[in-house]
């Protein structure tokens, strides 16, 4: 973390694209589980979520971006197969340490 | 020996709102947004008609209110432009929000504020209220107490807020109606020469310059928020050495030089006033009929308010017995006042003990005469006397029967 007297004044961000560096994934009280089976890569999500936090590669859904997603579910409200459902972020968090 | 020459300005008779418009003229901002009815000024008037007549090069923006005018002023002030604008009483009030934008992303606007009082009661005449309610906003203030002043002040703001060491805003103040739409003397310099004191505006950085793209007003977590408002108080303690540089500058151009603070009388003084703004005059007047009674009675004037000049006060101050602050505005819940409460802590945190009391005067724009303030200097010989200042709060010629 840098001092007051190393980063530019008023808040200017001189880089493009640098809200990537920005991990917002703490923010999450709850978290999205994707059911690939259920998915048929239509990218709804893709195009709904704010945080671009749905991965994509080859036109398929691999994976949520959990260090950027902020739990807010609107994934798992607009997917039209209810392939996406949102968990407890604790209680994923403890099924993940199993 | 060589003998100073100063530039000569051609002497005119102007309204305080005219003197701020000519001013803005000759400084030829890139844009000037403004809300053009009531509570603006004929600043703002007068200057749209330099607009129309094509003697200026600003960009106008009639906006639809003065929360809209601030925010078009940081977006042009982002941009890189040299923007400019002004308001009074009311209209400051409702630029609150957007007061603290413009500070925190660090835009040197200037801004001329004609100062009045704040409803209710429906009163449009003059006291400080609007601009002590702006105080803790990240704005350089300073104030004027006659035309010359006005003209002076309006020149010199450009130079202080964009100063590579404050880069803040800045907004001068002058009474409304006894300057802002009275006649007074003053005298104009040169186009030319102002054009060369307020300099081009360079900007580090501008939303237009796109080679090298940044982000403003980004959201800022409480991993950075506190860092940046760090830096705010940084450019807010340059401005103590800035506007005293300034000032010198402008003076040795004109012969009218400038500092924080400004005393009358002061170095052999028992009992003194500390005052701001346009009753300075009637204050002055005092301490001379003072004097001639043989009373030890001086002034000393603050031109600075934020940031405030504490050392220069409490320079000032030292050795006199009793001092009355006067406050021309009505801020409520404090045990003293704005102004007074600056000046106590100055005095206390460097041992100073002197006796101080508040005046609250000249509320909604009422005259305060130099038989008043005789009468506070008669006030502050008897708080000397008899090391008695209570009460601590008074009132001044207000009917208290």
């Amino acid at each position: 973390m840098k001092s007051w007297k190393e980063i530019t004044w008023g808040g200017l961000v001189m880089e493009p694209g640098s809200s990537v560096a920005y991990e917002t994934g703490d923010w999450r009280s709850s978290r999205p589980i994707l059911d690939e089976e259920k998915c048929s890569n239509c990218l709804v999500c893709w195009v709904f979520c704010p945080d671009g936090a749905i991965q994509v590669e080859n036109s398929k859904v691999v994976g949520i971006d959990l260090k950027h997603c902020k739990g807010c579910g609107i994934c798992a409200e607009e997917c039209p197969r209810k392939a996406i459902t949102m968990v407890d972020e604790c209680e994923a968090k403890a099924e993940a340490l199993k | 020996m060589s003998e100073t020459t100063y530039v000569k300005g051609k002497v005119r008779a102007l309204e305080g709102d005219m003197v701020v418009a000519e001013a803005m003229r000759q400084i030829n901002p890139d844009v000037v947004a403004a809300y053009p009815i009531t509570p603006q000024t004929e600043i703002v008037q007068t200057f749209s008609g330099f607009v129309a007549d094509g003697l200026v090069d600003t960009e106008f923006i009639a906006v639809e209110s003065e929360h809209a005018a601030m925010s078009s002023c940081i977006g042009a002030s982002c941009a890189g432009a040299r923007a400019l604008t002004a308001t009074c009483g009311a209209g400051l009030a409702l630029m609150w929000e957007v007061l603290w934008c413009a500070s925190g992303l660090r835009c040197p606007i200037s801004m001329a504020v004609v100062n009045r009082s704040l409803s209710a009661p429906l009163n449009i005449l003059t006291d400080q209220t609007d601009m002590m309610g702006a105080r803790d906003a990240g704005w350089v203030q300073i104030f004027a107490e006659n035309h010359q002043e006005v003209y002076d002040n309006a020149i010199q703001a450009v130079r202080i807020a964009e100063h590579p060491d404050i880069v803040l805003p800045i907004m001068h103040g002058l009474a409304g109606f006894v300057l802002g739409h009275t006649l007074g003397r003053v005298e104009i310099l040169p186009d030319e020469v102002v054009k060369q004191f307020v300099g081009q505006y360079k900007p580090s950085h501008s939303l237009l310059d796109i080679d090298h793209p940044a982000t403003f007003g980004a959201y800022d977590h409480w991993d950075y928020f506190f860092e940046h408002k760090r830096q705010q108080w940084e450019g807010m303690n340059n401005a103590l050495k800035v506007i005293p540089e300034v000032g010198q500058e402008f003076g040795r151009l004109t012969g009218r030089y400038y500092g924080l603070v400004e005393p009358y009388m002061l170095d052999d003084a028992d009992v003194a006033i500390l005052i701001i703004g346009s009753a300075t005059g009637a204050a002055k007047v005092a301490v001379d009929q003072m004097r001639a009674d043989g009373v030890k009675a001086g002034v000393l004037k603050l031109r600075c308010f934020r940031p405030f000049p504490a050392q220069a006060v409490a320079d000032a101050l030292k050795g006199r017995k009793a001092v009355a602050v006067m406050e021309r505005s009505s801020c409520f819940g404090g045990e003293t006042s704005p102004v007074s409460a600056e000046v106590c802590s100055a005095l206390y945190l460097r041992s100073l003990p002197i006796k101080v009391v508040t005046y609250v005067y000249g509320l909604g724009g009422r005259d305060t005469v130099p038989d008043e303030f005789c009468q506070v200097y008669r006030d502050l010989l008897k708080i000397a006397e008899t090391g008695v200042a209570e009460p601590i709060f008074r009132y001044l010629a207000l009917r208290d029967y």
